[in-house]
């Protein structure tokens, strides 16, 4: 088992033909991610990488039958996007895009959520469940098929849990980067949800940071609903107040969102919070024995 | 990216929002011509900075002839103004606002954001205006009300009613909220932003509402699309390192300590300043180089870091992944030789060909420690900076 994507994914890729699209696209196909075309609007009819290119998500969706899709299209153009390939059907759409304005995602996220369409990102790595789907843009050879469900808002960070959890010999049953927007698909909750579901995941590991009350509120959930162990890190101790620290959501704004009260309630709630990004693989050691 | 006040006031006034008769001015004695235009007899001048708390720190002044006014911006213009929100060089003063005076009854405070936890665009109001509002929330809650609304839905002359009450207005002035509330949400959502507060939003002796400040924010990420707004951004208010970062499409935030930091990832960027801390020393800037750490962004990153005369020691974090760490490797080595790094340089390479990295690292006969192990990368960079 694991969550939202597996071997039997069936993926179409909106800006498909793009430099990036195609960067990625090939290195998910050498995974073993079943990729079974793509989106690029004025070069439907083309072949890309060995699969049908099409102007459309609905032509694709129509010809191909896909249960997901990715998107690498530009920022200004991914609220679109996302709306084709809600609209089209699709029920699980992961944006890579980091860049698009506050305002669309407001309207994106509002639409999604009225139809039941599970959105993940923007602004994130991707979803992989190793040795069966990569969707994304993370390396895949640290990846390892085990027990760990990994949700995270920052990229990077997620492949510093992975390796740990890999060197350990723990490996990952999925790993989710839920993005560093502030108007994020899917939060914390969302993804605790299916890891605690999921029969393969023995703990769930969460990688917070600055900036909004994602972390206090998956904190509050946790204590509430979650069984399994969740060990977590906070990234941005020392990040100064009012300063937007790369990622659009990793803002502290009006005294809210610092890592100390993420970290307090966190502990608080009963999750084993690592105190450096170096010893998130020993602490989950630490917890499962 | 923000705005001046007087830029935020000629927004609000364009979108018939009550604000002051004024003049921005940049030459001191162009406050004479200033005040005759506005005419009457008090006028107030506002020192503009990007920066809460200017009253507090003088930047503001009640003056009842011209030539105060004058005295006022000559001490202001080309000096910096130190307030609790600045740094502790304050921020350069390069335009003074001329106002009317304006007669007060009571402050309030009106205010709108994006909330990440409801989704939706919420205005912020309280009865307590012209102080801190986050003290408000803290001491008062009762004070405050949170009033989500939806662009173009019919409720929202309710939502200002729902507002009116925790202001305590009476029918006249809810009349004037309502169409100020409605104003306020189309300048929000027509100009992209991500916060407008109007601090303090005030009853005049005639009775009637009056932005007397003007702060607005706009989403970076929008920038694109509101192009007139781009081009009143005033470099002049944000640290040098970091306009010239935002110019090569790095992410750059200056600190105070003496190791620099130079991280593929905004999540380990802040990751690798917490472990620095952890073990006793402290980061002198966040920096996420990108993904993909090509040679030309990490010469780039180099040169931004050694403009900080502070930084002892740079310590290099990169997580390799699409990327190869060999290529990575190369990167570096040719980026520190074209820059001319004369500090040490400490480099934790993971990932992807990680120990092919080093080698290559090592062998390169320039001054650069390779440490595949974060935690000892760290303490060695504490080490170099004490």
């Amino acid at each position: 088992m694991s969550v939202l994507v597996n071997k039997d994914t069936k993926l179409i890729v909106q800006g498909f033909t793009g430099s990036q699209g195609t960067l990625h696209s090939k290195q998910s196909i050498e995974y073993g991610t079943n990729i079974v075309g793509g989106v690029t609007p004025g070069k439907g009819g083309q072949t890309h990488l060995d699969k049908p290119v099409f102007n459309t998500v609905d032509e694709a969706v129509e010809k191909l039958n896909p249960n997901a899709s990715i998107i690498f299209v530009p920022a200004k153009f991914c609220k679109e996007s996302i709306i084709e390939a809600a609209k089209a059907g699709i029920k699980l759409i992961v944006c890579i895009t980091e860049g698009i304005p506050t305002l669309d995602m407001l309207e994106v996220k509002t639409l999604v959520d009225k139809m039941g369409v599970r959105l993940i990102g923007p602004n994130c790595p991707g979803i992989i469940t190793p040795g069966e789907a990569k969707l994304g843009i993370m390396p895949g050879d640290i990846h390892m098929p085990g027990s760990i469900g990994i949700i995270s808002r920052s990229g990077t960070l997620t492949y510093e849990a992975v390796k740990q959890t890999t060197d350990l010999g723990f490996g990952q049953s999925s790993c989710v980067g839920i993005g560093g927007d502030p108007i994020p698909g899917s939060s914390f909750i969302d993804m605790l949800k299916l890891f605690e579901e999921d029969d393969q995941t023995q703990a769930i590991v969460m990688v917070g940071e600055i900036g909004g009350t994602a972390e206090e509120s998956a904190a509050e959930f946790i204590e509430a609903n979650i069984k399994k162990p969740v060990i977590s890190y906070i990234a941005g101790q020392t990040a100064p107040a009012g300063k937007r620290m790369g990622h659009a959501g990793a803002i502290i704004a009006g005294g809210k969102g610092t890592a100390e009260d993420k970290i307090k309630k966190l502990e608080e709630s009963g999750v084993y919070v690592a105190d450096n990004l170096v010893s998130i693989g020993t602490k989950v050691a630490e917890v499962l024995g | 990216m923000n705005l001046h006040e007087y830029q935020g006031k000629d927004l609000f006034s364009n979108y018939n929002l009550p604000v002051s008769k004024r003049k921005v001015v940049f030459n001191a004695n162009d406050v004479i011509e200033a005040c005759n235009e506005i005419s009457g007899s008090k006028w107030v001048v506002k020192a503009q900075v990007h920066a809460g708390g200017r009253g507090k720190a003088g930047g503001v002044k009640l003056i009842e002839t011209p030539e105060e006014g004058v005295k006022f911006a000559k001490k202001w213009l080309g000096n910096n103004l130190i307030t609790y929100q600045t740094g502790k060089n304050g921020q350069p003063v390069n335009a003074i606002l001329v106002e009317e005076f304006t007669d007060i009854e009571r402050e309030l405070y009106l205010s709108v954001i994006i909330d990440r936890d409801s989704k939706k665009i919420v205005f912020i109001g309280s009865s307590e205006g012209g102080v801190n509002i986050e003290d408000v929330a803290k001491n008062r809650p009762e004070k405050i009300i949170y009033e989500g609304v939806l662009f173009g839905d019919s409720s929202l002359p309710d939502n200002a009613r729902n507002i009116a009450k925790v202001l305590k207005l009476n029918e006249s002035q809810t009349i004037q909220l309502i169409s100020m509330v409605e104003n306020l949400l189309r300048l929000f959502v027509e100009k992209d932003l991500s916060l407008l507060e109007i601090n303090p939003l005030v009853i005049t002796r005639n009775g009637d509402l009056l932005c007397l400040d003007a702060k607005v924010n706009i989403d970076s990420n929008a920038l694109y699309r509101q192009l007139d707004l781009m081009e009143m951004n005033d470099e002049s208010q944000q640290n040098p390192q970091e306009v010239e970062a935002a110019k090569s499409d790095l992410s750059y935030v200056s600190l105070d300590g003496n190791i620099g930091c130079m991280v593929n990832g905004a999540g380990l960027a802040m990751g690798t300043m917490d472990t620095i801390k952890y073990f006793g020393g402290n980061p002198a800037n966040f920096l996420d180089v990108g993904g993909t750490a090509t040679q030309e962004r990490v010469a780039k990153a180099f040169k931004i870091i050694l403009k900080d005369p502070d930084v002892k020691v740079v310590l290099v974090n990169i997580f390799g992944g699409i990327v190869r760490c060999d290529l990575i490797a190369e990167g570096i080595i040719a980026a520190i030789k074209g820059v001319e790094v004369n500090i040490p340089v400490i480099v934790r390479l993971e990932g992807n060909n990680s120990e092919k990295g080093s080698q290559i690292l090592s062998k390169a006969k320039i001054k650069i420690e390779s440490i595949n192990n974060l935690a000892e990368a760290a303490k060695r960079a504490v080490a170099f900076a004490k």
